[in-house]
């Protein structure tokens, strides 16, 4: 736990700030004002800060259909994010990508994803252009479980690793993909002993701590910084709601996620260590507790009030220039 | 006849020929649900939209196989084992994850019996969704009919009714090609009389949906229920419409179309894809070219615009052709002067 004051209190912020985003939408996708498709990463939070606060703005992630997590951690504007879920005019995509395409150039931020595998051959192109401009920028690309299974996720592993790129693959295995558990769908061992076949360098690491995986990343990015290559890490790691929301979650062991509550939460395992430690008290929890309430609350008043998009702005945007 | 659900058609269809022809198996992705799960029985789940509920209590998980997420993977197994002498019916979720699987529709399962001098068949089928209407974003919302109507040795089915749904599955199953099945996503709900027992539709043979003499109206799927709203409200201002179901892009049944038109002179064709080198261009070309001197006013298209589709209610409601549209449209055709 080498990490300074300001350090820990952001790492917090962050993962408490993806958590109730994403109560904020389980409450509110039952109420219908949510269009479309919501996928929430409640439950994974380590896992998206712990990588993120060892990125910088010159470094570029992309994402997955359970991508809210990943934006906000990359530093995407929250109160633009939740007007985008909205589908209002002024969201961080002006309405037309909605939960599963979040994105922001700005912050390095390549995209939430649709299509399950799309993310890694883009975060290797990220890559590739990092190398050539030789500033030590890297790319990160996060993916499920599921994702390890696509055709173009292992073409962009060994295209990263022939061209030695700055590409690191982060699996967060969550055990199952939709209804599917992993061990039926992933022929080997594990997806880290699967990917190691690809020559790259592969950890395992505990998810559910942000200091494992803060640690992990650390010291892997850095590498990668350096010119090392590709390296990736299979984190284990638990989704504390369905696959989408109403989703029964049958395929589940009895107790798992009630387990997984108690004894897996991050956001928990976090607050412990560093109170334990005496890092910080309970009342900067507290506070930067408040901090996050009112953000979230202030995000989804202005998401209401936003203006919804003019139907004419359909066909903008579609080129540059035509 | 029984009234069923859309979906429930297309079970029905399933079930039938499971019975009827053991070389017929399905397979996806959660298409049983939980196959190889350590928590729980397989069978939760039965397709995402729940078309292939209960097929594997009767046919085994042998049958009826759950994949992992390889788009590519699944289509070309189901044109390998097709090409073996198997009759597999794949699902690919939604038609936006074929880009995935395109080589092998593509490449491979349309051009074999081409290639190899006429000796082999490839009687794959592969059901997939598509259509806009749920705000489920430019990667969840495409209609990509055209794109493999264009491909030659792929013939492409896109049923508008309950009845017509299991009368085009079975008959993509019995087809010696491949197939390509389009099930729209808000359809699946709707429900209808549909014949008990076996019942196919043949391919290549449009429905003739509603009679009349001003316009004629082409449209598949969804499209086709938006234009009878048209054709209502037509009705009462005295214009009466031809609509007409081609039901499978390719085979197209041109005749239905061509007779209409030259019985109205007036054409429009509705569909939900952009607008170029579209399913609605190709029909305005076919009718153009054969049918010219009858034609009393240009031919309509109405898509949906040249852009993805959008997310936001407001966005998406505006790339969907509405009735209002079609209505316009009518109107306009059958007022040109
Ligand atoms: C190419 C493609 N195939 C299938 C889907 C449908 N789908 C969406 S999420 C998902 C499961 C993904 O599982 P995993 O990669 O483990 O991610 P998780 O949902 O657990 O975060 C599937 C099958 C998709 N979006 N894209
Ligand atoms: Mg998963």
């Amino acid at each position: 736990m080498q990490l300074a004051r300001e350090e820990l209190e952001q790492a917090y912020k962050q993962m408490k700030t993806i958590r109730e985003f994403e109560e904020h939408l389980h409450r509110e996708i039952m109420t219908g004002s949510i269009p479309g498709f919501t996928h929430l990463y409640a439950g994974q939070e380590a896992v998206a800060v712990g990588v993120c606060e060892n990125l910088t703005e010159a470094d570029f992630i992309t994402s997955t259909h359970r991508g809210h997590g990943h934006c906000i951690a990359k530093g995407c504007d929250v109160i633009g994010m939740m007007k985008e879920l909205y589908g209002k005019a002024d969201g961080l995509c002006k309405g037309k990508g909605g939960s599963m395409h979040v994105a922001d150039m700005d912050v390095g931020m390549l995209g939430a994803n649709g299509i399950v595998g799309g993310g890694p051959p883009l975060a290797t192109g990220a890559a590739l252009a990092a190398k050539l401009d030789g500033k030590g920028s890297v790319a990160v690309s996060f993916g499920g479980d599921g994702s390890c299974n696509q055709g173009p996720v292992f073409e962009s592993m060994n295209i990263a690793a022939i061209l030695n790129l700055p590409s690191i693959f982060v699996y967060e295995n969550n055990r199952y993909s939709e209804h599917t558990h992993c061990d039926y769908v992933i022929a080997s061992e594990s997806i880290a002993s699967r990917v190691e076949g690809f020559g790259i360098h592969t950890v395992k690491a505990n998810g559910f701590d942000f200091f494992e995986v803060h640690e992990v990343m650390k010291e892997l990015i850095a590498k990668a910084r350096e010119g090392n290559g590709p390296c990736a890490v299979e984190f284990e790691t638990t989704r504390f709601y369905g696959h989408f929301e109403g989703d029964p979650q049958n395929y589940r062991a009895q107790d798992e996620l009630k387990n997984d509550r108690e004894n897996n939460d991050c956001i928990t395992i976090f607050k412990d260590k560093v109170t334990e430690a005496g890092l910080l008290s309970d009342d900067d929890i507290n506070k930067l507790d408040e901090e996050v309430n009112s953000l979230i609350e202030e995000s989804v008043d202005q998401a209401k009030k936003s203006p919804l998009p003019n139907p004419e702005d359909v066909t903008t945007d579609v080129y540059v220039s035509y | 006849m029984t009234e069923k659900t859309y979906r429930e058609a297309l079970t029905d269809a399933l079930f039938l020929e499971m019975r009827r022809d053991e070389n017929v198996f399905v397979m996806g992705e959660d298409v049983v649900g939980g196959t190889g799960s350590p928590h729980a029985e397989p069978g939760f789940v039965g397709g995402v939209f729940g078309v292939t509920g209960g097929l594997h209590e009767e046919f085994g998980l042998e049958r009826c196989i759950d994949m992992p997420i390889s788009e590519a993977g699944i289509a070309g197994t189901a044109a390998g084992a097709a090409l073996a002498g198997k009759r597999p019916v794949a699902e690919i979720m939604f038609c936006d994850f074929m880009g995935l699987c395109l080589d092998q529709l593509m490449n491979q399962a349309a051009k074999f019996r081409y290639m190899f001098g006429g000796k082999a068949t490839c009687p794959m089928v592969l059901r997939t969704t598509y259509g806009a209407g749920m705000n489920a974003a430019s990667q969840h919302s495409q209609s990509l009919h055209p794109l493999v109507t264009a491909i030659p040795g792929l013939k492409v089915a896109m049923p508008s009714t309950p009845a017509d749904a299991k009368g085009l599955l079975s008959t993509a199953i019995r087809d010696d090609d491949p197939v390509i099945f389009f099930e729209h996503k808000t359809l699946y709900t709707i429900s209808g009389d549909v014949p008990d027992g076996e019942h196919l539709v043949p391919f290549g043979k449009a429905r003739m949906v509603s009679e009349g003499d001003d316009c004629t109206l082409v449209a598949t799927g969804r499209m086709v229920s938006f234009c009878e709203n048209a054709a209502q409200a037509l009705a009462d201002d005295g214009i009466t419409c031809d609509i007409i179901d081609p039901r499978t892009t390719s085979p197209l049944d041109e005749d239905a179309i061509l007779d209409s038109v030259e019985k109205t002179g007036r054409l429009v064709v509705v569909d939900e894809t952009p607008p170029r080198c579209s399913f609605a261009s190709d029909i305005a070309a076919l009718a153009a070219g054969e049918v010219f001197s009858s034609l009393k006013a240009p031919i309509k298209q109405i898509t949906g615009p040249h852009s993805p589709v959008p997310f936001a209610k407001e966005l998406e409601g505006e790339f969907v052709p509405s009735p209002t549209k079609i209505r316009d449209a009518v109107s306009e055709v059958v007022n040109f002067k």
